[in-house]
């Protein structure tokens, strides 16, 4: 008897707190439906919500959560950060979270996001989401949800020159050099960045000097262990440098553990974080070992969204790519012993990029694995099912990355760089 | 002075005590709980340099009951860890150690999306969703009756066998998203097909039901109907369920078909009603923590609700503790973990009580919580006592 009773009662307990929790929901935003076009908010009123993957130990999200505090602080309007979503319904979740919080724009900063965002922006129509790294704004067309990257090939490009002129001057007398590259997974966004870094290394070899270059993957965008030994794979392999496309300090350590017992100097290449300051983990310094990085600067692009909630206007265009020229990519500062010469290359290049008379994806400084020269290429720009490729990208002589969409779709193998199994 | 060996009393020993009032028992629980968010409490005031911990208190509330949406989130992530917990039950009261809960819903999961990805839009979303149940169920079962079998017939151990299972299931899943995802970051994304319809304008609220409708299903199966006594009798003693009748290869291969169909259930709410898609992480262990909830429920499914329930405010808002802290993702885990280990050890102080040596006179003590009442209960003749 007492248990029909407590049963009883579990139910309408149950049944009332769904009634409750069903007629508590507000109904505002499916009121205001119809409603698209944007107006001013006043600064106080201005909420950003960001949505990382992980926390503050990525570097890759510690890019973000830095950028997004700073450009928050500098206009003045409030922020909420929502660390460690992972790639499911947690992240739709999360967006509609920071919505109920008073969020006028939200800001997701991994791939695997993109649908959970988009997911979210079609039933909030009066709040704007952008991602970094999608494919799906100028498909879906919302006026409320963008894709946001920046040419970090540019960068890496940069950075390669600084890799090929130190190999230069740490072997003046060498006929062959070769690179080491830590990649995370074999996607356009990778290959893009190694061929970029590849290419600016190769630009400052003397004539009658060989440079490769071997790329290996770790399988994630997060994996200390992995990245560590892929790096000493690679060393091993008789990579002479080491560049790395994946979120932690693996590679950096794999280089300044091997510089300090064999007395052999790895520079290493980093990507979104100097190891310029004397950090020591577990008896390890970088400061050595550490030559110069590139990263992708999100406050710009941060700001100009808040700027766009303040005056109450679209953000122009469903692709927004930062540059150079934007501030949105960055060279870091250089390392130690560094020379004049190389910083003097670097600023040559980065020159010749800002002015436009130097590309990076010029197809006459390449060509194809098979050594075939390329003259046209389809790339797939448009999302489908089936990953076929839609767009021609290549006018002029010059492959167009990041113009056809934000996200990059350079994902050519070129000669000189193999891909290790 | 060096004792003669025989006065030697050992510190304490520990006595086992079988009639413990039910509403001291359950005041020895309710002590549990308050003593975990208490120490929990006391943790993150130590991990965030001694905020206050009326903010601990402040924000574990807020993230759970903070907004309707965190209301409504509460009772579907509830829904759905309670109908796993409601999957392994049957086979626990048999005593048939299922943990390959996680493998079996992934498996249900991966038969929804399967559905969707070679259905989808060839036919309308309601034949689509009896479609996916259908299948989900389907595989489910074959994930656990594949074990129940092997035991049934073979006697092979199940506990290894269920939990081998969970890690082909993943790998299936990894291969199949590998399959439709050959280039991006290896996330499926959201399909566009196989959505359970919103009522009321609110997501999972189908989800909440369905799950509602089986606990007094399986309150009704368990308590009234002949195969529930079955699957208890051939738990308590297979002998005697041989002695009297039972066909015990029957009623395990049954009761796993059972427990493998509700696991189905569980796949079809998680991929058609919350995630519209799948990952090796989409169960995300709960077909492990379901376990420990319908222990702790003591195999009642209404008990069962009440601690899903429970896991799922402290999870929910040791989150959002965590967030506001900026405490990083361990965070809720380290206070879920303190959770069990309090809830389930104070079920040490429900079965037995500790009398120390007694240094001057009577200095008898026993569980904390219960005061007054043990002394009696600790004299019973009936007791065993055991040395410690």
């Amino acid at each position: 008897m007492k248990k029909k009773i407590l049963a009883l009662v579990l139910i309408v307990a149950l049944v009332a707190s769904l009634a409750v929790a069903l007629v508590a929901c507000d109904n505002t935003d499916k009121d205001n439906n119809t409603v698209v076009s944007f107006k001013p908010i006043a600064k106080e009123n201005i909420k950003f919500g960001l949505i990382a993957l992980h926390d503050e130990n990525s570097t890759y999200d510690k890019n973000f959560i830095d950028a997004a505090n700073n450009a928050a602080k500098k206009l003045g309007v409030q922020i909420s950060i929502k660390r460690n979503i992972p790639e499911d319904n947690a992240c739709y979740e999360a967006a509609v979270d920071l919505v109920n919080e008073g969020c006028n724009i939200i800001f997701a900063d991994s791939f695997g996001h993109e649908d959970y965002v988009l997911k979210a922006a079609q039933e909030f129509p009066n709040v704007r989401f952008a991602h970094a790294t999608g494919t799906k704004a100028h498909t879906e067309l919302l006026p409320n949800f963008y894709n946001a990257f920046a040419s970090i090939y540019e960068g890496r490009y940069l950075a390669g020159v600084a890799a090929g002129m130190k190999l230069k001057e740490m072997y003046p007398d060498a006929t062959s050099l070769k690179m080491g590259y830590v990649g995370a997974f074999p996607y356009a966004e990778v290959v893009s960045g190694y061929t970029s870094f590849y290419l600016g290394a190769k630009s400052v070899m003397n004539e009658g000097v060989t440079l490769t270059m071997d790329v290996k993957y770790t399988g994630s965008w997060y994996d200390p262990v992995a990245e560590k030994s892929t790096a000493e794979a690679l060393i091993k392999g008789g990579a002479q440098l080491i560049s790395q496309h994946a979120d932690s300090m693996g590679a950096p350590t794999a280089c300044a553990e091997y510089s300090q017992k064999n007395g052999v100097l790895i520079p290493n290449v980093t990507y979104n974080i100097s190891t310029k300051e004397d950090i020591v983990v577990d008896g390890v310094t970088y400061k050595s070992t550490y030559l110069i990085g590139s990263k992708v600067n999100w406050e710009p692009y941060f700001e100009y969204l808040i700027n766009c909630v303040i005056n109450g206007v679209t953000a122009v265009g469903f692709d927004y790519v930062g540059t150079l020229a934007t501030d949105s990519v960055q060279v870091l500062e250089f390392g130690n012993d560094v020379s004049d010469a190389i910083k003097n290359a670097v600023a040559a290049a980065q020159e010749e990029l800002l002015n436009g008379t130097r590309k990076v994806f010029d197809l006459s400084t390449f060509t194809k694995a098979d050594g075939s020269t390329i003259t046209s290429y389809i790339a797939d720009v448009d999302t489908d099912e089936k990953f076929e490729g839609d767009t021609q990208v290549v006018l002029n002589g010059v492959f167009l990355e990041s113009v056809y969409r934000s996200a990059p779709y350079f994902d050519i193998r070129i000669a000189g760089i193999t891909e290790l199994k | 002075m060096i004792k003669a060996k025989s006065d030697r009393v050992p510190l304490f020993h520990i006595s086992k005590r079988d009639n413990v009032p039910k509403w001291q028992a359950w005041l020895i629980r309710g002590g549990a709980v308050v003593a975990a968010l208490l120490v929990s409490a006391v943790i993150s005031a130590i991990l965030t340099d001694g905020a206050s911990m009326g903010l601990f208190f402040k924000n574990l509330f807020l993230g759970v009951f903070g907004t309707p949406r965190r209301i409504l989130n509460l009772f579907q992530n509830t829904a759905i860890l309670l109908c796993i917990a409601l999957a392994v039950t049957p086979a626990f009261k048999m005593k048939f150690w299922n943990i390959g809960a996680e493998g079996q819903v992934l498996m249900g999961g991966l038969a929804c999306v399967v559905c969707i990805k070679y259905f989808g839009g060839k036919m309308p979303n309601e034949l689509l969703l009896v479609v996916m149940a259908a299948f989900s169920i389907a595989f489910s079962i074959v994930w656990a009756v594949i074990p129940a079998i092997f035991k049934a017939k073979w006697r092979t151990n199940e506990t290894l066998f269920t939990l081998m299972m969970n890690y082909v299931a993943m790998q299936i899943v990894a291969c199949c998203i590998f399959v439709w995802v050959p280039s991006g970051s290896g996330v499926l994304g959201v399909l566009k097909y196989g959505h359970m319809p919103q009522l009321g304008g609110q997501n999972y609220v189908i989800n909440i039901i369905v799950v509602a409708v089986l606990v007094v299903l399986m309150f009704i199966y368990f308590r009234f109907s002949k195969h529930g006594y079955e699957l208890s009798v051939v738990g308590e003693s297979e002998n005697t369920a041989k002695y009297i009748g039972i066909n015990v290869k029957k009623v395990i291969i049954r009761t796993m078909v059972l427990s493998g169909a509700l696991c189905g259930v569980a796949g079809l709410l998680l991929v058609a009603g919350t995630d519209h898609s799948l990952a090796t992480t989409t169960v995300g262990g709960r077909g492990f923590t379901a376990i420990l909830v319908a222990w702790l429920g003591q195999f009642s499914p209404f008990l069962m609700s009440f601690t899903s329930m429970l896991y799922v405010f402290i999870d929910q808002g040791a989150s959002e503790v965590a967030s506001v802290f900026n405490m990083g993702g361990s965070f809720p885990d380290i206070i879920t973990g303190i959770f069990f280990f309090l809830v389930i050890g104070c079920e040490f102080f429900i079965n037995y009580k500790i009398k120390f040596r007694s240094f001057k006179k009577k200095n008898e003590i026993s569980t904390p919580d219960a005061e007054g009442e043990d002394t009696a209960v600790g004299l019973d003749k009936n007791s065993e006592e055991v040395t410690a």
